[in-house]
């Protein structure tokens, strides 16, 4: 008898595919012969954006590529921007970055959890993701204002300073978290059919992953320990004491290994921040760079004129160019900026790991049933607002 | 001859009333539960506590407007609602849901059809249900369905058959298909002590024969949007939904009757021999929302695997080993 391949267009709108991802699957049956994905639903235009705007003003900008973990892009646009200048960022400053980076990595990973969950069935899951998410979202708003869209961090330091409570209150959800994390690996990691629908799915072997330069879990459930917090320390990393979670079984069980791992590593780190958050300055001392903090603009002329200056005019970094990476929870986000000497960046181009860990998805799913092309696209982790910037 | 007839209509009437009202709550029951399984409050705002919630989205389903899109078959496209709906309702029929009542100094037997044949009757109802779901996945055109129509079918006869077979080891040590005999053999021990082996089977294979988490692979939305009634709007859609409900309420009060001992319990009017069932019935249904609430899905080949490979194996041995167990006894 005579057989053709179905094609079955999934998405933009599809509640599995994490926004507008659209995926073009061949299928023989059950089975997928080609999953090829397609993007640009999402499409933004935030790298082209950046180069008509003033440094400080993109960071607004940073948040909205990767909603999930707006502080991580944040903290790689601040980095990258600081390494041009060469500034100097006081102990505080990079204490508080450091528990608010892995805050946000405990944040994506909950998000993750929960929709990763119930794309495979576990329905429960996702509201108790969402519920915790919701403690940490609380500690953004404390020290922002804002639950999403933060921009906490600034070139030069921090937006403001640390709120008085902010220790008590980290404390409250850190004390929280490990018993939670255990109730979502009670539910999960034994449950038969979570193994079924996990163990030996959605198989990218290290070489594999080495050749399509994949970051972040994805790398780390291959046995490749690699991780740019242990490897480049950036913001102090190397003053914590932290391991990097790996799993050898390359499939999507060990993906989902790494990540609850992190999400215990996160909360180590966390708590020795606050621990030993330094006294201090939470900015750098850099006139004409880092805005003066807003009490002395609303006392002092110096510091009024200063700040009218750095909000209409901007600064000036030296020319060149510059790449910082950080591990963000998806994997390296890098950002790659040109400067011409303007007050404006000549170019930005940001390292989106969703988007290079979204290129194997066509590796991943072949050979596999529909059913696991929902568990692959669920473990590789994506946000269409970063794949599309 | 005509008070035959008045009573049987009351019966009638008042069974099916019964058991769309059942439906009807399982929804709302559903909902409310489900949510506290998940830190939520669900529908509390129309009517006191949310009562009247499927009321609302009764009335919601009616005036909705029904959609018929122009690629479908359009004969079977409007028949297959009712055949998923139709003979949902009708296999309450011969399942007895109380011992006997005496009204105006006539006893009437708590049950529509007192049919020998009740159990196979069952079956055969219920079986036609998977052509409502092959013939609305067929007649959408839509790949969506066709898949989750294909999936559906595939699973509903597999598991049926492991189903049948626990029933007949029921069968065997009761000696009969009749259903009221079944309950009456179970006066002393509940079959549920004498059949353990295939009160499991039968309770796995009845949570996939009505499509039920961790089953519930046909309308897996993460996957197959909705499955076999994606194309399905206004009240087309609701008879699916209520035929799932019914099939659910059946499939529990089948359980309750063939390995709870069904309307037995303490005390023996007639009113409470309906308490029983209905609480025993009740017990089964919050079973399938607390699996909804916690297990994951599984996948197409697995449940295969397991319908064929370990539940059949299972309950063909179970059958062996009790014919055995009769014949010597």
């Amino acid at each position: 008898m005579e057989t053709k391949h179905m094609t079955l267009n999934m998405g933009p709108q599809h509640p599995a595919t994490h926004g507008v991802l659209r995926v073009k699957l061949t299928l023989d049956g059950e089975r997928v012969v080609e999953a090829y994905p397609v993007i640009g639903y999402l499409h933004t235009g935030i790298e082209k954006t950046a180069e008509s705007k003033l440094y400080h003003k993109v960071v607004p900008l940073t948040d909205r590529m990767d909603y999930l973990a707006p502080m991580s892009n944040n903290l790689g646009y601040c980095l990258a921007v600081e390494k041009l200048l060469d500034l100097e960022i006081p102990a505080k400053a990079q204490w508080a970055r450091v528990c608010l980076a892995e805050l946000t990595r405990i944040n994506s990973h909950l998000v993750w959890i929960g929709t990763h969950a119930i794309d495979i069935g576990a329905m429960s899951m996702a509201l108790y993701g969402f519920r915790e998410r919701e403690s940490i979202l609380h500690i953004y708003e404390l020290v922002s204002g804002q639950r999403m869209m933060s921009s906490y961090f600034r070139i030069g330091g921090l937006s403001k300073d640390l709120p008085e409570n902010f220790n008590e209150e980290v404390q409250k959800v850190l004390d929280m978290l490990p018993s939670r994390i255990r109730e979502y690996e009670d539910l999960l990691t034994n449950n038969r059919i979570w193994r079924n629908r996990t163990v030996g799915v959605g198989v990218l072997s290290r070489e594999e992953a080495l050749k399509s330069s994949i970051t972040g879990p994805m790398l780390r459930a291959c046995g490749v320990k690699h991780d740019l917090r242990k490897a480049i320390p950036y913001s102090s990393y190397d003053k914590f004491d932290f391991d990097i979670p790996t799993r050898t079984g390359e499939d999507v069980f060990s993906r989902y290994e790494v990540r609850v791992e992190e999400m215990y590593q996160s909360i180590k780190i966390a708590q020795q921040a606050i621990d030993g958050m330094p006294e201090g300055a939470w900015e750098a001392k850099a006139p004409g760079i880092v805005s003066p903090p807003k009490e002395k603009i609303l006392h002092e002329m110096e510091a009024l004129i200063f700040h009218f200056k750095i909000v209409t005019e901007g600064f000036h970094p030296p020319e060149g160019e510059t790449y910082v990476g950080i591990e963000s929870p998806k994997g390296e986000i890098g950002f790659y900026i040109v400067s011409d000497g303007s007050p404006k960046p000549h170019r930005m181009r940001v390292r989106p790991p969703s988007f290079i860990n979204l290129a194997s998805l066509n590796k991943i799913c072949k050979g596999g049933l529909l059913s696991d092309v929902i568990a692959n696209i669920g473990s590789v982790d994506i946000v269409l607002g970063e794949v599309d910037r | 001859m005509l008070e035959i007839a008045i009573i049987s209509t009351i019966k009638v009437i008042f069974v099916f009333v019964a058991l769309l009202t059942a439906c009807a709550y399982m929804t709302l029951i559903e909902r409310r539960v489900v949510a506290r399984f998940q830190t939520r409050l669900g529908p509390i705002y129309a009517g006191p506590n949310g009562l009247l919630q499927p009321v609302a989205d009764l009335m919601k389903l009616i005036f909705k407007e029904d959609i018929i899109p122009e690629h479908v078959d359009k004969k079977i496209y409007t028949i297959a609602p009712l055949a998923a709906f139709i003979p949902a309702t009708l296999s309450i029929a011969v399942i007895p849901f109380g011992s006997s009542i005496t009204i105006f100094g006539r006893e009437i037997n708590l049950v529509l059809s007192d049919l020998n044949v009740g159990v196979l009757y069952v079956f055969a109802i219920t079986s036609i249900g998977v052509y409502s779901i092959i013939l609305s996945g067929w007649s959408s055109n839509s790949k969506y369905s066709l898949l989750g129509s294909i999936r559906s079918s595939a699973q509903m006869i597999s598991y049926e058959v492991s189903m049948g077979l626990a029933v007949v080891s029921v069968v065997l040590v009761s000696g009969s298909l009749n259903l009221n005999v079944i309950v009456a053999h179970q006066e002393n021990l509940w079959h549920i002590f004498s059949q353990p082996v295939a009160f499991i089977i039968f309770l796995i294979c009845g949570i996939a024969e009505t499509n039920r988490a961790p089953f519930d692979l046909p309308e897996a939305e993460s996957e197959l949007v909705a499955g076999y009634h994606t194309e399905y709007s206004a009240m087309k859609f609701g008879m699916f939904f209520v035929g799932e409900y019914a099939n659910m309420v059946t499939v529990s009060a089948m359980a309750t009757t063939l390995f709870l001992g069904g309307w037995q319990g303490p005390g023996d009017s007639g009113i409470l021999s309906m308490f029983w069932f209905g609480l025993k019935v009740f017990l089964f249904l919050f079973l399938y929302l607390w699996l909804r609430a916690t297990t994951p899905r599984f996948r197409y080949d697995q449940l295969m695997n397991f319908g064929w490979k370990v539940l059949l194996p299972l309950a063909i041995l179970n059958v062996l080993v009790t014919a055995a167990a009769v014949l010597i006894i």
